[in-house]
């Protein structure tokens, strides 16, 4: 089975960023490739437990995707780490500026990551910012 | 021969894919899960996850609105 690395960028606070770059990362890693996900800027505070429901949709789609009850970008990237063994960081930077402790993200969230190794290991593979 | 149904209706892409590999997860080589759904694009999508991954597809069709895949585990 051909397997890809998969780098995925995401620093919006938009539930349809954030709910393209889980699709991404969940198909991703479902279908064998090696998916790494980088969670900066404005997209870090909704992967503290409990904040997800607070994305604003952003345009028509997001709010249809809430209406409709499409897959819920959180739930995706679980099931992204679970099933296909996705690595979910939050960036360095974001979590030292936002002063959120390892305890405050959610479960399937991996220790902080510095965007020097990102780009070291995205180097060679699909890369991909929403 | 056990066949699990995994019903993935009502709600959309990639749900019905999440779906099927929970239930993939569990299952044992050989066994056979039918899967369905009500959003056109996994109905597609669907069979390419398997072509890729190495599974079987035995079956698909479309019925009142309702698309059936029928998938067996490989591996």
């Amino acid at each position: 089975m051909p397997s890809e690395k998969i780098s995925v960028m995401v620093t919006s606070n938009k539930r349809e960023q954030l709910q393209m770059a889980a699709m991404v990362a969940s198909v991703g890693a479902v279908s064998g490739n090696d998916v790494t996900v980088f969670l900066s800027m404005n997209s870090l505070k909704y992967f503290v437990k409990g904040n997800a429901e607070q994305a604003s949709p952003e345009g028509p789609v997001g709010s249809l995707i809430v209406e409709k009850n499409a897959p819920d970008f959180m739930e995706l990237f679980q099931q992204a780490v679970e099933y296909g063994d996705a690595k979910i960081f939050p960036c360095s930077m974001a979590v030292d500026i936002l002063e959120i402790g390892q305890d405050d993200l959610e479960e399937f969230v991996s220790e902080p990551l510095g965007l020097t190794t990102f780009l070291s290991d995205a180097s060679d593979g699909q890369v991909w910012h929403f | 021969m056990e066949r699990k149904l995994v019903d993935a209706k009502n709600t959309f892409c990639p749900g019905p894919l999440m779906e099927l590999i929970g239930q993939m997860k569990m299952a044992e080589v050989g066994d056979e899960l039918e899967v369905l759904s009500t959003d056109k694009g996994s109905a597609n999508d669907i069979p390419e996850w398997i072509h890729k991954v190495g599974h079987e597809l035995l079956d698909s069709f479309e019925e009142d609105g309702v698309w059936h895949l029928v998938v067996k585990k490989i591996k």
